[in-house]
This record gives structure tokens, C-alpha cells and sequence, in this order.
């Protein structure tokens, strides 16, 4: 393989840490090129057109504009070129995710906290089926960390007060490192952990083996009822508030004449922020969660109304 | 013995600390800046020794955290961004351009005291139990999750900036006003084309960075959401903020390196610098694309897509102007007569390591690869090859070249070259094992790490303890030549610039007369045909 012969660069494991290893060889050639180039030139004149080497300096170039366009095309193109390149693989990287294995990180003050969805939790690691995308679903719940994985080359910030999708297919068996690549205080270099992928069939097991628990959407589900939210969005309600059954993934009209999509972070903000998006012909009367709720408990609620779009009501 | 200078006209401290001659609030803020360079030098130091096993073992991570963020706040603001400018730029403006003084010289007085009161505001914060932020003070943790003297620092970094701000003004005005007379636009020395367009950056960028640190100053006093999403705010736009004043300031960092280095080689080639205009307008290109590319900090932030493309791109511009200079540097070599005096050595070591820094930026600036080597030891390779590569080694080739102007004095030259040598091997040795630990994927900032990749750190740390040797060293002969050296004639590189037409070191009005300009710059033939007298 070509890639075992760039030193200290071990082979990508994924279909876009191949396509990023590529993209970096071709920067370092295209480095290496220029420097040679100038690296070169820098010892040619230094040595012959050192003082006191009786060599012709006669007829120097004093009309230079067209030495200084073609030396601004040239590297205008080269560089063209490098961008073009590094944002293709950029989008293929950071595309929104279909709706696949999904699984959600808690990043807090110094620990990574995964969650499946069937309710098993882990801490600083994470355990991945192979050659399947994962999407990952990743809050902060303090500060900004950045979850970066080099084995795949991939890496983005957790910023507290979204939901960032991000995902990773990972082709090899093994155990990579999982990094805090953003710095988060005193115990940044020990929020590190493991990305374990196994085999399909090994990691089903995995999965039957870990403690068992009920899965999110049940615990959101318990904790919906538990906060009263089913109050007014449950059935038969007095109070007139938005059902929740077949919502997620729909557009749903807003108040101002606008419409947006049902997704994760739509539900999280309106369980946080009620009063930014009210639903059409509905009035502003939910109360806020800001400040009530950990991320946690919020993304339960998240997978809980999520598990409702199948139920019409 | 000679007539006097504005050294000796008088000795009183007095004299000093409320003098408004240029060249002395010049050699106050260099002495200000040498102590700045050592703390900041002295926490790499300490970085560099702990870093040289996995382990946590000299101090513990608040500590670490601690020192990293020092290094950052009093190198970035208290010596790189002032260091030629202030120094080199205070002594030579007026010099270059055949005038007195600057145009407002008390407010140029005024601007050191600013100075070294941010300095002491930031110093008494470190004393006081020290800033664990990062130099970026990223908010949410800057604002409520720190629990150290963050609003101090950052205080002393908001006085800071205003002389920054006045120095910036100050300069602007005086090439504007005071050039003499026949000293056009295009006769100017580029070393003020690359001042002029470093002035405006920090007239323009400043009052940005001051905004953001009240804005900090709001939310962790008064609890206003501004950053943390807890209490409505967005994380991010302080990130906007600060990059928008931070990425401008990298230029503000770099531009007087790059003036320095055209006087350096056009002059130790005894040529005119290729392309002078080409140069010239490059500054002023990179000072302004520059304002449009802050957000290539943030490609992985959350920003969108579209964002990230267009801030890629400008970035790949803002490279195109650098790269004119530095084949037009390497042009200006060409049929030239080349000596290798210290300065020069100096100035050959910026071309090769601003270029590294110039094309590791442009990896950064390439999407994909940004995802990946963003926030890691690839990243700390690349801004140390253009700031301590570039600017510093730029500022020690300038401080070389100009020392018989500011002295009256010789340094002795084999020591020079030593240093240069050792600084260029201990660089490398420093920093290119960095980029490895980038590539390889270790994240900055990071107390303890893997212990596959304690190799390069290693390696880097050693580097490090001869970069450290080979920066005191000029401290003892450049010392030493001050008092002791052989005193300098008035024209020792026989360099044609207008600050070479007075005597070493100047007298206090500068000029005897109102020097007149009837020639290009660097016209180093014909009346300057004889060899430098020290080579």
C-alpha cells in the first residue's frame, strides 16, 4: 500500500481518512516541490553570486513585472487546486448523516459519556459495529471539547448549547484513541478514551452483555411523565399543547408563517427555549427547561419523542 | 572624543523615563521587551521539560495549564506584536524618512507607559495565581468555568491594546506627514511599506479585541449571556470576535519581519530589492485580505459549510502575497554580490522557515487536512515557524544590522554567526518534530499524552535547551559590545537609507541638516561599490 511508505502516517481506517491521507501526500509532494525549487535556487545564488566570486553580473533583469505575474498565477493555480481538492473531501466528511446506527456523547468536564440507544452507557470509550456509518449525536454539557478520533482523521467541536451530528464508519478491527482536541481545563489531557470496532456479530454481543438497562426512549418516556410534561402534551389533556406523536422528522408551520424540520435539535431547543419557535395557531404558554435539565435527561426526552413518530395519534 | 548623541546629552533617569525622543522610548521598550521575552521564554522552558516525559512530573496540570497560557498572553502581546515596531520601528521611522521625530512624540511616551501598565496588570495576574484559559480565552470556559484571574489578564491585555492602538497612529501619521522632502511613496524604504501596513491592522483590529474582553468582562461579572448558552448566549461568537482581531494580528506579527528581511537581503546583496512595487503592494494586499480569513480558526467549530469554503479560499489568497515575497527575495540574490555578515545569515534562516510556516499554513488552510490537524501539536509547529522562525529570527537579523545605528558600537561578528547558527539548528530541532506529533495526531495543550509519542517530544524538548542557550547568547555580546565593542562608523554596511547618512548612534535632532532624496531606495551601485567596511 502506498500509504505504509509516508513515515510516521499509519494507514486510514475509513473511506475519508483514505481520501484525507491522499489529500496530505499530495500537499507534502506539492511542499516538497516548492521547497526544493526554492531551497535550491537560495544555495545556487548564495554560492555563485557570493562576494568576491568573479562571476557576470551584468545584464540583471530591472523589468520584472512579467517574472512577478507568472510567479502569482503559478502559485494562485497551485493553490486553486489544493483548495478545491480539500474541500471535497471536506463535504464528504462533515455530510449530514442519514439516519443510521445512532448513538449519543455527553462531553463534560473531563469525561466522554456514550450512550446507545438500547440504553447502555459507556464512559471514555466507545464500541462500534464495523463497516457501518454510526452517527453520532454529541452535546457538551459545559464547556466547549472537541471529540477527534486520529485514526480517522476526524474530528469537531462539542459546543454546549447545540446538538452536532457527526459520522464515522470505521473498516478495520481495533482499539483508537478518542482525544479532547479542544482545550476544556484542568484535566484536558485526561479526557481521553478508547473507539473499540468490532465484528457485527461480536459487537450484538457486546451490546446483550453490557448491564442491562432500559433503553433511552423508555427512561425519556418515565421522565416526561416525572417533569409533567405529559401534562399537556400527553392524550386527553385539558391544556391545548402540540402533540408529539408523528412529529419528529415532519415540518411542522410556525407562528411567524415559517416552517421547520422536527429534528433533534428542534425538539432540544423547544424544550429549552419554548417561546423561540411557537407552533401555528398554538399559545406561547410552555414554561422553560433551561437550566432544569442535564444534557442527559435531555437527550432522553429527544429519543423519547423521536420514538413517538411511528404512533399517529 | 565624538560629538554628542542621544545617548549621552544627558544621564539622568529623568531624562529617560520622560524623555519623547523616538530612539530613547525605543530602547526603553526594548529593555521592556527582553524581560517580557524572558518570562515568556522562561515558561517554554518550563513546558518543554515537562513535556519530555508522558508523565505528569514537574508540575501538575493547573500548573501546566497555568504556564501555557502565560507563554501565549505575554509572547503574543507583550513580545511579538510590539517587538519591531516598537523597537526597531520607534528608532527607524524617523531616521528612514529623514524626519526629527515621530509626529506625536509624547503620545508615543504615553504608549510605553500604556504598555508596561498592561504588562504589569497582566504580570500581577500570573503572581496572583495565574490564568488557565489558553491565550484564546474561549468562552464558555473563560467566562463561568475558570476559576482563575482571567479578567485581570485580560485587562492588562485591553490596556495593552491601546497603545497598540496609538502606536499604530502614531506611525501612519508620521510616514503620511513628516517624509522629507523628495522621499515619494516609492522611494520609501519597504521595511515602512510593511510598518505602514502593519499600523493600519492595528489601528483597524484592536479596538475589535477590546470589545471581546469587555464583552468577557460583562458575562462573568454581571452573569449578561452573551457566550454561555446556558444563560442565551453563543459559545461561537466570541470565537467571530477574537479570530477577527487574533488572525490579523498573526500579520501584525509577521509584516515587520517580512521589512526587516527586504532590508536585510537587498542590502548583503548589494541590490535594489526585486520587485519593489510588487512588494511593496503585497503588504498592503496581505493587510487587507487578511481581515477576511479569520474563520479558517474555526473549520471544525460548527460553522457552517458554506462559511468554511469561503474562509478556505480567502485563506489560500492571503498566501498568494507572501508567496510574491519570498520569490522576490530570492530573486533579489540573483547576480548579486552576496556577504554573509550575521544580519544576512539571519535573514536567510526567515526565508527558509517563514516558508515552511507559509506552506504548513496553507495544509491548515486546505479543508480536509484542517479537520485533522486542527488544534494539534501540527498547529502549534506551524504559528511557532512563522512567529519564532519568521518574526524572531527576523527581529535578531534587524537587531544585528542595526545595532552599530542604536549603539554607536561592533558586536563581534563570530559570535553573531554562532548564534545565528545555533538558533536556526535549535529551531528546527525544536519544532519540526512537532509537526510529526501533529500529523501523528497528539492534541495541543495536552499535560500528559500517549507514550508513543514521547520520541518527538523528546527530540523537541532537546531542541528546545540549545534554542534556549542560543538566544542568551546575544544577550552577553550584544551586552558586552554596548559597552566595550569597537565604536561603529556612521555607515558600516555602506547601506544608502537615509539612517545610515547620520552619525552612530544618531544625535538627538537626527539629521544636521534636512536630508533631500533625489534617488530610488537601494541604489547600492556606483557611489556604494566598495565592500561593507567590517566584512
Amino acid at each position: 500500500m502506498w500509504r505504509e511508505w509516508i513515515p510516521f502516517w499509519r494507514p486510514g481506517l475509513s473511506p475519508q481518512s483514505s481520501d484525507v491521507d491522499l489529500l496530505f501526500t499530495g500537499l507534502l509532494i506539492a511542499s516538497a516541490l516548492v521547497l526544493g525549487l526554492l531551497f535550491f535556487l537560495l544555495a545556487l545564488f548564495c554560492v555563485r553570486y557570493r562576494a568576491g566570486n568573479q562571476i557576470d553580473r551584468g545584464h540583471r533583469t530591472s523589468k520584472s513585472w512579467h517574472w512577478e505575474v507568472s510567479w502569482t498565477v503559478a502559485s494562485f493555480i497551485c493553490f486553486l487546486g489544493l483548495f478545491v481538492w480539500g474541500a471535497s473531501v471536506y463535504f464528504e466528511m462533515y455530510r449530514t448523516p442519514t439516519d443510521e446506527l445512532v448513538v449519543f456523547v455527553v462531553a463534560k468536564q473531563w469525561m466522554w459519556k456514550t450512550q446507545h440507544p438500547g440504553g447502555q452507557s459507556e464512559i471514555d470509550a466507545l464500541h462500534v459495529p464495523l463497516r457501518r456509518p454510526v452517527r453520532l449525536v454529541m452535546a457538551s454539557q459545559d464547556v466547549i471539547h472537541s471529540f477527534y478520533i486520529p485514526a480517522l482523521r476526524l474530528k469537531h467541536d462539542v459546543v454546549p448549547g447545540r446538538y452536532q451530528d457527526l459520522e464515522l464508519e470505521i473498516d478495520k478491527p481495533g482499539s483508537y484513541h478518542l482525544f479532547c482536541a479542544e482545550y476544556c481545563g484542568t484535566d484536558h489531557s485526561g479526557m481521553i478514551g478508547e473507539i473499540v470496532a468490532m465484528e457485527p456479530a461480536d459487537f450484538s454481543r457486546w451490546l446483550t452483555q453490557q448491564a442491562p438497562s432500559s433503553p433511552l426512549a423508555d427512561e425519556g418516556g418515565a421522565l416526561f411523565r416525572q417533569l409533567g410534561c405529559s401534562g399537556c402534551h400527553g392524550k386527553g389533556s385539558k391544556v391545548r399543547a402540540p402533540p408529539l406523536e408523528g412529529l419528529y422528522g415532519k415540518p411542522v408551520p410556525l407562528s411567524d408563517g415559517s416552517s421547520v424540520v422536527a429534528d433533534d435539535k428542534y425538539i432540544r431547543d423547544s424544550i429549552l427555549l419554548p417561546r423561540s419557535q411557537i407552533v401555528a395557531s398554538y399559545e406561547p404558554l410552555m414554561p422553560s427547561f433551561a437550566g432544569k435539565l442535564s444534557e442527559d435527561q435531555l437527550l432522553r426526552l429527544v429519543v423519547y419523542v423521536k420514538s413517538l413518530a411511528g404512533n399517529r395519534s | 572624543m565624538s560629538e554628542p548623541n542621544y545617548l549621552t546629552t544627558d544621564y539622568t533617569l529623568q531624562s529617560w523615563f520622560l524623555t519623547t525622543d523616538h530612539k530613547r522610548i525605543a530602547i526603553l521598550y526594548f529593555a521592556s521587551l527582553i524581560f517580557f521575552f524572558f518570562i515568556g521564554g522562561a515558561a517554554a522552558t518550563a513546558i518543554r521539560i515537562e513535556l519530555a516525559t508522558p508523565q505528569a512530573d514537574l508540575v501538575s496540570s493547573d500548573v501546566y495549564n497555568r504556564l501555557f497560557t502565560m507563554h501565549g498572553i505575554i509572547m503574543v502581546w507583550f513580545f511579538l506584536i510590539p517587538s519591531i515596531p516598537n523597537t526597531l520601528g520607534n528608532f527607524l521611522v524617523p531616521l528612514m524618512i529623514g524626519a526629527r521625530d515621530l509626529a506625536f512624540p509624547r503620545l508615543n511616551l504615553m504608549s510605553w507607559y500604556i504598555f508596561m501598565l498592561g504588562g504589569c496588570t497582566t504580570l500581577f495576574a500570573i503572581l496572583a495565581g495565574g490564568i488557565d484559559t489558553g491565550w484564546t480565552f474561549y468562552t464558555p470556559f473563560s467566562t463561568l468555568y475558570s476559576n482563575s484571574y482571567v479578567i485581570v489578564a485580560a485587562a492588562g491585555v485591553f490596556i495593552a491594546g491601546f497603545s497598540s492602538i496609538l502606536t499604530g497612529l502614531n506611525f501612519i501619521v508620521t510616514i503620511h506627514r513628516l517624509r522629507a522632502p523628495g522621499l515619494t511613496w516609492y522611494r520609501l524604504p519597504l521595511f515602512l511599506w510593511s510598518l505602514y501596513a502593519t499600523s493600519v491592522i492595528l489601528v483597524l483590529a484592536t479596538p475589535v479585541l477590546a470589545v471581546t474582553l469587555l464583552l468577557i468582562a460583562t458575562e462573568r461579572f454581571f452573569g449578561v449571556g452573551i457566550f454561555d448558552p446556558r444563560i442565551g448566549g453563543d459559545p461561537l461568537l466570541f470565537q467571530h470576535l477574537f479570530w477577527f482581531y487574533s488572525h490579523p494580528a498573526v500579520y501584525i506579527m509577521i509584516l515587520p519581519g517580512m521589512g526587516v528581511v527586504n532590508e536585510l537581503v537587498s542590502c548583503f546583496s548589494r541590490k535594489p530589492v526585486f520587485g519593489y512595487k510588487f512588494v511593496a503592494w503585497a503588504s498592503l494586499a496581505i493587510a487587507a485580505v487578511g481581515f477576511l480569513v479569520w474563520g479558517h480558526h474555526m473549520f471544525v467549530s460548527g460553522q457552517s459549510l458554506i462559511a468554511s469554503l469561503v474562509f478556505s479560499f480567502m485563506s489560500f489568497v492571503v498566501a498568494v502575497p507572501s508567496a510574491i515575497k519570498v520569490f522576490n527575495w530570492t530573486a533579489t540574490l540573483h547576480k548579486g554580490s552576496i556577504h554573509f555578515d550575521a544580519p544576512m545569515l539571519y535573514a536567510l534562516a526567515f526565508i527558509g522557515l517563514f516558508t515552511i510556516g507559509g506552506l504548513t499554513g496553507l495544509f491548515l488552510a486546505c479543508l480536509a487536512f484542517d479537520v485533522h490537524a486542527t488544534d494539534t501539536y501540527f498547529v502549534v509547529a506551524h504559528f511557532h515557524y512563522i512567529m519564532v522562525g519568521g518574526m524572531v529570527t527576523a527581529y535578531f537579523g534587524g537587531l544585528h544590522y542595526w545595532w552599530p545605528k542604536i549603539t554607536g558600537r561592533l558586536y563581534s561578528e563570530y559570535w553573531a554567526r554562532t548564534a545565528a547558527v545555533l538558533i536556526f539548528f535549535g529551531f528546527n530541532l525544536t519544532f519540526f518534530p512537532q509537526f510529526i506529533l501533529g500529523a501523528e495526531g497528539m492534541p495541543r495543550r495536552y499535560h500528559v499524552y500517549p507514550p508513543e509519542f514521547q520520541v518527538w517530544n523528546v527530540l523537541s524538548s532537546g531542541g528546545a535547551a540549545i534554542l534556549a542557550v542560543a538566544y542568551l547568547l546575544p544577550m552577553f555580546y550584544l551586552g558586552y559590545s554596548a559597552f566595550f565593542g569597537a565604536r561603529a562608523p556612521a555607515n558600516p554596511w555602506n547601506a544608502p537609507g537615509l539612517e545610515w547618512q547620520t552619525s552612530s548612534p544618531p544625535p538627538e535632532e537626527n539629521f544636521e541638516t534636512q536630508p533631500v532624496v533625489t534617488r530610488e531606495p537601494y541604489q547600492y551601485n556606483e557611489a556604494f561599490e566598495a565592500e561593507p567596511q567590517n566584512a
